[in-house]
This record gives structure tokens, sequence and C-alpha cells, in this order.
């Protein structure tokens, strides 16, 4: 059909669209995701005389077909002529940035971005600039909202008259009656001040951000907080008191728990970009605050930052705020009420002790720890478990072994399986810190307990957990204080914990070496092929495949190939496939 | 085979350990309440006499400190902070409902400001966080609001006041103005029921009375929706917002509004896509029936509008749709059905044939109407050939017997509709499957060619005419 016209070279368009205007919503999405291969089959100048032309006018189609069709046209630029030609990619992209559907829109966006640099500066303001303007003052919000991701694209390269056009039409998106509109606006109000000349942002920015910081809707007024951070960082500090704080602060005690929220998730980045001075005089207390929200949220979202924060602290003054101000906040979120709070103080207060020092932490944060590791919701006794290692290095776990062993003891046997798998990620973190002796009492017994759990995922985790300890504590510890126990479980009655030893075994023979693996190993492996449970069977035939690498070669001649022709010539289907599967790896056929 | 399907499967279940639990526990809470800054000291409020003890002139007086009073808010997060004045203020309202309900001459000028600014005071307030960000409607319990015990009075008295006789939208305008009501549409995301329902009511009075607000109202609904389906996915009072437009639907004039029209396929047709469709279908639904009954030439741009939103793997939200599109089919105009039949009847073809066995039997319940069997008689001629193959297909190897059954019976109807025709598609059956093959080998082809034909480029990486 390609050459049906006698000439290979050119492929009839019409094929090709009728490929993408096939019914099937499938097919025209698979000739669209190939749309460069189309393009490359017509040569460049049929690409925009007549693919381009068809895909902006037949742009009515599913959300699926124009998300894949505006990402293909971003990398467009070379099957349409080159930088000379790359406008021609502009209709189509027009389109679809005007769209409902806002993942196409904002694909749209990301690809015309994308070609704005390809524009020569003559292209950009031909044909670039009026699309934006063009968009800035669409009567659907769509085109509105996309236009505002497209301002800080073009205006560093064009004429200064225009840049006074750009700058009015963002001023007049910043106060449109949709919210839509205006929150599109807030978002990229940040971006678009980085592309500003200081005398303008000190103008047009400032109120606007001003006037976004106090609009009438929440959801507008908390993009401003994000914006805040970068019109900051660009101010000289002398300017930062008038221009930016009296908004800050107003956003800081919002009324809405949502803008609050912000302030406190943002916190970091605000302190950088304010600087020491403000931060001591003015973000202090603010933060405070915030620690002490009515809101949960808030305190959650403050809370998280209470170790950013503080490390941020100038240096001078760090040890007093965080003593004076900070700390005693810190304690009361300790006991909130609302475990989400204590969970994410959990999750950064350890980090405290490194910026306190020994004898800080030791009185006033070891205290808060043990408090935490009591309490009653596992998720704020597991984040101070797994991040033992900052005070590890600051004042020793001893410290905290006493009251660590019953709280790991208490978690590994919770009833949630997810807390009891999440404790035994930590396992070979702790057993490091702890010592083989400490483990080897306390906390080995625990391990091989989770070997024979009842949920699948923890057996797993138990399995996996091993292999790392025995590369922390090396192979004769696990040939005198694991092995023998893993080994005694292919004797258990229950075929799941059969199925564990080899489980075990398939992990930890690497680890172990050939010694140890052929010695001890190999035998219980090859004495269970007689299992009468198939499962276990066809598991000895992966294990083998697994270990056989570990084995010498006489070995596995003399000892594996029997085992495995036995297991290849079982009545069970599954157990035959996967001798043969291993007969084959190990090329003993 | 594997170890962990043999797991007990029950420990999944009990657990769920990663959101649920979480919200479980807090459910305990149950009710929230935002209140930023809340005073700490405790609150004393003059007792006043009551309204029916005092002379007719002192009322007026008497009334407006009542007012006054009631603007006072109390946190009900606290449940032993203030008690008695907390009961004072309730019983204060009370009154104030009785006393809008049954006096005369009450309503002076000054009174306005007053009731609006109480009433304001009192339910404009940001809404609590939700108590979790899955909040999903149809499973959990919705949070209560704490004040309900003063927030329900003053929805009631704020419900009376508006249906009083007296009542003048043309001096109320001055207060209840646009701001009022947008602070009032954005409550309407409450995860309360209670509250949304009194909010419906008191934004149906506004409309009704107020005409100088309708479209900004209309206006500000748009923009929720869209910013609902387009950015957050989540507004709790989306089914009483509807509620309202199906009655405002119903009363515009002929002929539409363009804006209206662009109301109904920009804005109500994408609700469709929402994830949480089920919680607004009925409404959604109504309001789209009444837009057709308006209007008949608006059927083909909203059934386009509905195929192009039909779910791609929600099974639930499919048979929904359908219901919806049989609806829709219910007041069709014959006229404007041959205009949507091929689309439509592909996509049906499709509902028929699907795995999911409600999906195809809601599809196939269209055969029991009536009427839609009436405008498939008339069109058989072009819907027969759209169904015959997934029905032949189907009739053959779906899992469900009941499907089974009743695929044989629509068959059959289209056998005594066109035997002609019917048994031209069967003879043709075989053929027309291998032609559809050979087609899918020849696009194959096509594509490989190309395939081949990019992969030689990057090769050459030149441009120049396309080697064969």
């Amino acid at each position: 059909m390609a050459g049906a016209d006698g000439d290979d070279s050119l492929y009839p368009i019409a094929v090709l669209i009728d490929e993408l205007r096939n019914e099937d919503v499938q097919l025209r999405l698979n000739s669209i995701k190939k749309l460069s291969t189309i393009a490359l089959a017509l040569g460049v100048e049929r690409t925009r005389t007549e693919l381009l032309p068809f895909l902006t006018d037949t742009i009515y189609d599913e959300d699926e077909v124009l998300l894949a069709l505006a990402e293909q046209l971003g990398n467009f630029t070379m099957l349409v002529g080159g930088p000379e030609y790359v406008h021609c990619l502009l209709p189509p992209l027009e389109s679809l940035a005007t769209v409902e559907e806002t993942v196409v829109r904002d694909k749209a966006v990301e690809s015309l971005r994308k070609i704005s640099h390809e524009h020569s500066p003559v292209d950009l303001e031909v044909h670039f600039e009026p699309l934006v303007k063009r968009l800035a003052s669409g009567d659907w919000f769509t085109s509105r909202t996309s236009a505002c991701g497209l301002f800080s694209v073009c205006y560093p390269r064009v004429s200064s008259t225009v840049k006074a056009e750009i700058r009015q039409h963002f001023r007049n998106l910043c106060s449109d009656d949709t919210p839509m509109v205006r929150r599109a606006a807030a978002s990229k109000l940040g971006e678009f001040a980085k592309v500003l000349e200081l005398e303008y942002v000190k103008s047009d920015i400032i109120s606007l951000f001003t006037a976004l910081a106090s609009d009438e809707q929440d959801s507008v007024r908390l993009l401003a907080v994000e914006a805040c951070v970068s019109i900051a960082t660009l101010l000289p500090q002398e300017d930062l008191e008038t221009l930016v704080m009296p908004t800050l602060r107003q956003a800081a005690e919002d009324k809405s728990w949502r803008v609050r929220y912000m302030v406190a998730d943002k916190f970091s980045e605000l302190q950088k970009a304010v600087g020491p001075e403000i931060t001591k005089n003015d973000l202090v207390p603010a933060f405070q605050n915030l620690l002490k929200d009515c809101e949960a949220e808030v305190r959650a979202a403050a809370a998280n930052k209470v170790k950013e924060f503080c490390e941020n602290l100038p240096e001078d003054s760090r040890e007093t705020i965080i003593m004076t101000h900070i700390l005693p906040c810190v304690k009361e979120l300790v006991s909130d009420t609302n475990q989400h709070v204590k969970s994410a103080l959990a999750s950064v207060i350890m980090g405290l002790s490194t910026i306190l020092g020994k004898d800080n932490t030791i009185e006033h944060l070891l205290p808060l720890f043990l408090a935490q590791l009591k309490d009653e919701c596992p998720e704020v006794r597991l984040n101070i478990i797994s991040n033992l290692d900052c005070v590890n290095e600051v004042i020793g776990i001893r410290q905290l072994s006493q009251s660590l062993l019953p709280a790991i003891v208490e978690l590994a046997e919770d009833a949630k399986w997810r807390v009891r798998l999440a404790i035994i990620e930590y396992m070979p973190l702790l057993a490091g810190q702890l010592g083989v002796e400490f483990f080897d009492e306390k906390l080995n017994s625990l391990c091989m307990a989770w070997l024979v759990d009842h949920v699948y995922a923890i057996r797993e985790a138990a399995t996996c957990n091993l292999t790392k300890l025995v590369e922390k504590f090396g192979a004769e510890w696990a040939q005198n204080t694991i092995v023998p126990k893993v080994l005694g479980m292919a004797n258990d009655p229950n075929y799941l914990h059969r199925m564990t030893t080899l489980f075990c075994i398939n992990a930890l023979s690497e680890a172990c070496g050939q010694e140890i693996t052929t010695k001890h190993m190999l035998p219980v492996v090859l004495k269970m092929s007689n299992d009468q449970v198939a499962n276990v069977r066809f598991n000895v035939a992966k294990s083998l495949q697994k270990i056989g690498p570990v084995l010498d070669s006489n070995c596995l001649q003399a000892e594996v190939k029997p085992v495995l022709e036995k297991l290849a010539a079982d009545q069970d289907i599954d157990v035959k496939y996967f001798a043969q599967e291993a007969v084959s790896v190990l090329a003993l056929a | 085979m594997s170890s962990a399907a043999t797991a007990p499967p029950s420990v999944d279940k009990v657990d769920g350990f990663s959101r649920k639990s979480v919200r479980k526990a807090k459910q305990k809470r149950a009710q929230s309440s935002s209140q930023f800054r809340s005073q700490d000291k405790p609150i004393e409020l003059v007792q006043l006499p009551l309204l029916k003890d005092v002379s007719a002139q002192e009322q007026p007086e008497l009334f407006l400190k009542k007012l006054q009073q009631c603007c006072t808010l109390f946190d009900f997060m606290d449940t032993l902070s203030d008690l008695k004045m907390k009961e004072y203020k309730r019983s204060t309202l009370n009154e104030l409902v009785d006393y809008v309900t049954v006096s005369r001459g009450y309503l002076t000028e000054q009174t306005y400001p007053e009731v609006v600014k109480m009433v304001s005071y009192n339910i404009f307030r940001t809404l609590p966080p939700s108590d979790s960000n899955e909040f999903d409607p149809e499973e959990d319990e919705p949070t209560l609001e704490a004040s309900w015990p003063h927030l329900q009075l003053v929805y009631e008295f704020f419900i009376r006041f508006l249906e009083s006789q007296e009542f003048q939208p043309s001096i109320a305008k001055k207060y209840i103005d646009q701001k009022f009501v947008l602070q009032l549409l954005e409550l309407f995301d409450s995860e309360d029921p209670r509250e949304r329902d009194c909010l419906k009511t008191v934004l149906h009075r506004i409309y009704g009375k107020f005409l100088g607000l309708r479209a900004f109202i209309r206006k500000q609904i748009n923009n929720i929706f869209l910013g609902f389906v387009y950015e957050t996915e989540h507004f709790n009072g989306v089914a009483e917002l509807l509620e309202i437009l199906g009655s405002i639907i119903n009363g515009f004039a002929l002929p539409l509004k363009a804006e209206h029209k662009q109301f109904l396929v920009k804005v109500l047709l994408p609700l469709h896509s929402a994830r949480s469709l089920s919680l607004f279908h009925a409404q959604l639904a109504y309001c789209i029936v009444q837009f057709l009954e308006k209007d008949p030439t608006l059927t083909e741009p909203v059934i386009r509008g509905l195929l192009k939103f039909w779910p791609k793997t929600c099974s639930q939200k499919e048979v929904m749709f359908l219901g919806e599109l049989e609806e829709i089919l219910d007041v069709i105009e014959p006229t404007q059905f041959v205009k949507i039949q091929e689309p439509l009847f592909k996509q049906i073809s499709r509902c028929v044939s699907s795995p999911h066995f409600q999906v195809a039997e809601r599809a196939l319940y269209y055969w029991n109407n009536e009427y839609i069997m009436s405008l498939i008689e008339e069109n058989s001629s072009v819907i027969l050939p759209i169904m015959f193959a997934s029905l032949y297909r189907i009739s053959k190897e779906h899992w469900n017997p009941a499907i089974s059954a009743l695929i044989y019976n629509v068959l059959k109807a289209f056998m005594e509709m066109n035997s002609a025709l019917f048994d031209e598609l069967a003879a043709t059956y075989k053929s027309d499957r291998q032609r559809e093959k050979k087609k899918e080998k020849d696009r194959e082809d096509l594509w490989r060619k190309l395939e081949e034909l990019e992969l030689r480029r990057g090769i050459q990486n030149s441009d120049g005419i396309i080697p064969t």
C-alpha cells in the first residue's frame, strides 16, 4: 500500500492520516505516539504543509490522544526543518493550550516552553509573543491559565516595549476574575519575578504579591507564600523589611489554616531567603506560633521543619534560641493529642542532638526520645528508632538501649504486619550500632521468630535481613548462630516453614561461602527433594539453581545432578519445569 | 503456587495499616471546627430579658441587642468551657428564630445589617481540614461540625428571615452582596451534610429573591465546578449545588442563552469525569435532562460529550453512564437520534460485550425499553451492522449465562426486525472478520516499514530523499 503509486520514497499522507483518524482510540493513540515516524516519512516540507495543518484542524479528540500529541510536538523542531521553521509548531500547540483537560494543557505549555528556546529573538517577537498575548486575552479561562506559564520564557529575549506589554498582561491575569487564572498567575509569580529587572520586581511584582497574598480565596493566598521565597531571594536585604515582611507576617497569621500550613511547609526556604537577622526577630516567634497552632495539620508541618529550622539558625545565637524558644514548644509537641504531629516530630527530633551537643542532648533531649519511644502510636516509635544513627554519633546508643529494647520488642510483635516489616528493615542498622554481643543476647531471637511469621512479607523480609546481618557479622557468626536454626526448620511440620529454610539458604549461601554451603546447607536441600509437598520440591529445584554457582563442579555432578534429574521426572508439572530449568542453567544436561 | 498466596489471606484485611487505621483512630473525634485564635478568657454575656416580656416599643432595640450578643463565638472543641453561656446563646437564638417567624413589623432598616452581620460572624469561617486526604464520602463517616448546636439555629434564623413576608430584597441587597454569596458558596465544601442542606435552602432563597445576584451566583458555581474537575477533585457540596442548578435550569427562558449552553458543555459534561461521580450523578443527570427537554438540539453535543468522557476502567461509572444515557434516550427526538446513532451504538456495542456483566446487562436492558426499541427498529439498517459483530461473538463466549440469554433475545429481536439484513450479516460474519484481520496485518506492515525507515534514517542521519 505504501508504494502503491510506484514511488516508495513518499508515503501517501492519506494513509498516515487514516491511521491518525482510526476509529479505535488505542490505534489513534499508537499512531500519535509514532508521530515523529510519520513526519519522518513525509519529510520536513510535507510535515509543515500537510501534517501540521491536519493536526491543527482536527484537534478535537480524546484527552489521552491530545496529551500524546502535545508531548510529541515539543520534540518536533528537527522534523519541521530546524529552528528556522520551529514557529510552524505554534498553531497546534496553541489550540492544545486552550483545551479543558489540565494535563493536556500543562503538557502543551511545557512543549511551548521547550520550543520557545529554539526561536530566534525575531521569531519570538513575530510568532511566539503574539501567541502568548492571544492566550492571555482568551475568552475561556483555560487559555489565560496557560498563558501564565509562558511569560517568563519569552520575557528575557524581547525588546523593552514588548517587555512592558508582557508585564501588563501578567498584571491583568493576577487580578483576573476567575480564581483558576489567579491561582495560575500566583503560582508563576516567583518564576516571573526571577526574569524581571530588579526595578520592576520592586514596582510590579511586590504590588501583585501583596494583592495575591490578600486575595479573597485562600487557595490563591497560599500560592503567594510560595512566591514569597523567590521574591525575597531577589531583593536586597534592606528592602525585605518593608516590601516582603508585612505580607509574610500576615500569612503566618492568616485565618485560613491552609495558608498557615503553607508557611510552615515552606519555612526553611523562607528562613534562608530572608536571612539571619529577620529570622531572629520575626521567624522565631512565628515558628513558635506555628508549633502551637490550633490545627494539627499546621503543627505537623511545622514539627517536620524543627530540625532544619534549628540547623539554619545563625550560629552565634543558635543554642540560646533553641533552648529558650524552640525546645519548650517541642516538649509540648511530644505529648500532642494528634499522632501525625507526634510522628512528624519523631522523624526529625533526633537530628537536634547533633546541633545541641552531648550534654544538652542527655539533659534535655533524651527524656523526650524516651517518652516518644513509649508512645502509644507505633509510627512515632518507629520514627525514633529509624533515626537512631543521629543520636548514636553524639551520645552513643547505649544511653538508650535500656528503653530501646522494650520498644523494639513491642514493635517486633505489633499486630500490624507493616509495623513489623518496618522494624525488620532497621535491624541491620541497629545491629551495627548495638554490636554483636548485645544483638546475640537480645535481638537474635526476634530475628528468628520473624522467619515463622504468618505473613509472607515478614518471612521474606526476615530472610533478607539475615543476609544483611551475615554481611555485617561474618560467615563464622552465621555458622554458629543462624545456620543451625535455619536448617532446623527443614523438619518443621508446616511446609511454609520448610520453604523458609530454602529461601534463607538462597539468600545466605553466597554470603556464607562455599564451605558452609557445601557442608551444611546442601545436604539439607538435597534431602528436602523428597518432601511430600510439591511446592517444597520445586523450591528445592530453584534453590539448587540458585546455590549452584557457589558449589564446585564435582559436587554439582555428583550430588546435585542426580537429584535434579529425579525432580525433572517428578509427577508435578511445576516441579518438572523448575528442575529442567535448573539443569539447563547449571549446564548439567 | 507461590507461598504468598498460601499465607492466611484474612490478615491483610484485618490490618489495612496504611491509612485506614489512622483514619479510624481519628474518627473517634468525628467532630471538628476551625477557629483560629479563639479567646482564652471565659465569655460573659449579660442576660437580657425575653422579647415577649418587654413592650412592643422596646422590642426592636432588644432584638438588635440580642443579635449583637449572638455574634459571640464559642469554642465547641472544648466541651467543658462556657457551658452556661453556650446554653444562653442557644436559647437566645431559639427565641430569635421564633421572633422572626411570628412577629410583624420588626424588620426596620437598621435590622438588616445587624442580621447579616450576626449570620456572617457565625457561619463564615475557615472549614477545618478533612480528617484524611483520602476522605471517601461513600465509605467514611463525615466529620460533623462541632458548633452545630448554635450553627443550626443561626441557619434556621436566617432562612426564616429570608422567607419572612416583610423581607425586602431591595434593602437587603446592600448587605447580602457578591462577597457574602462568595463566602456562602465556599461553605458548601463543609463535610457536614446537615450544614450543606441548610446552605442549599439559603442559596435557593437568595437566588430566588436577588435577581441582581443570579448571574454572579451561576458564575461562581461554574468556578467551583471547574476547580473541582480540573484542579482539586475535591468539593463536598457538588450534589447540593447541582440540585439548586436543576431548578435554576428549569426556569431558564427560551431560546437558551449562549452562556447557558456553554455551561452545559464546558462545565456540566466534564463533571462526568470526576472520580466521585457516584455522589452527585443523580443530580447531574437531572440537570442534563432538564437542558435537553428545554432544547432538543443540544442532544448531539451532550451525547458526544458523554462518549468523550466515557469511563475506560471504572465499570461502576460505566453503569451510571448507561443509566443516564437511557434517561436521555427516553426524551430524545427521532431526528436527533438519527444524528448521533452511529457513535452512540458503537459505544453501546462495546458495553454489550463488556466482560463485566453489570455493564453488559445494563446496556442490554435498553432492549426492554419500548421507546428505544422503536428508535432502533426505525434505524435497524444502520444499527444492526454496528451491533451485530459484538452480539454474535459474545453470544457464544460470554462467561455469564444471564448475559448470554439477554444477548440471545436481542439477536432474536433484530432477526424479527430485519431478517434480510440479519441473514446477510450472519453470512458475511466470517469474511468480515477475515477482512479485519487483513486490515490489521496491513497496518502492522505499514508501521514496520515506517520503523525500518526511521532506523535507516537514524543511521544515515541525512535529510535527503527517503531511500527505497
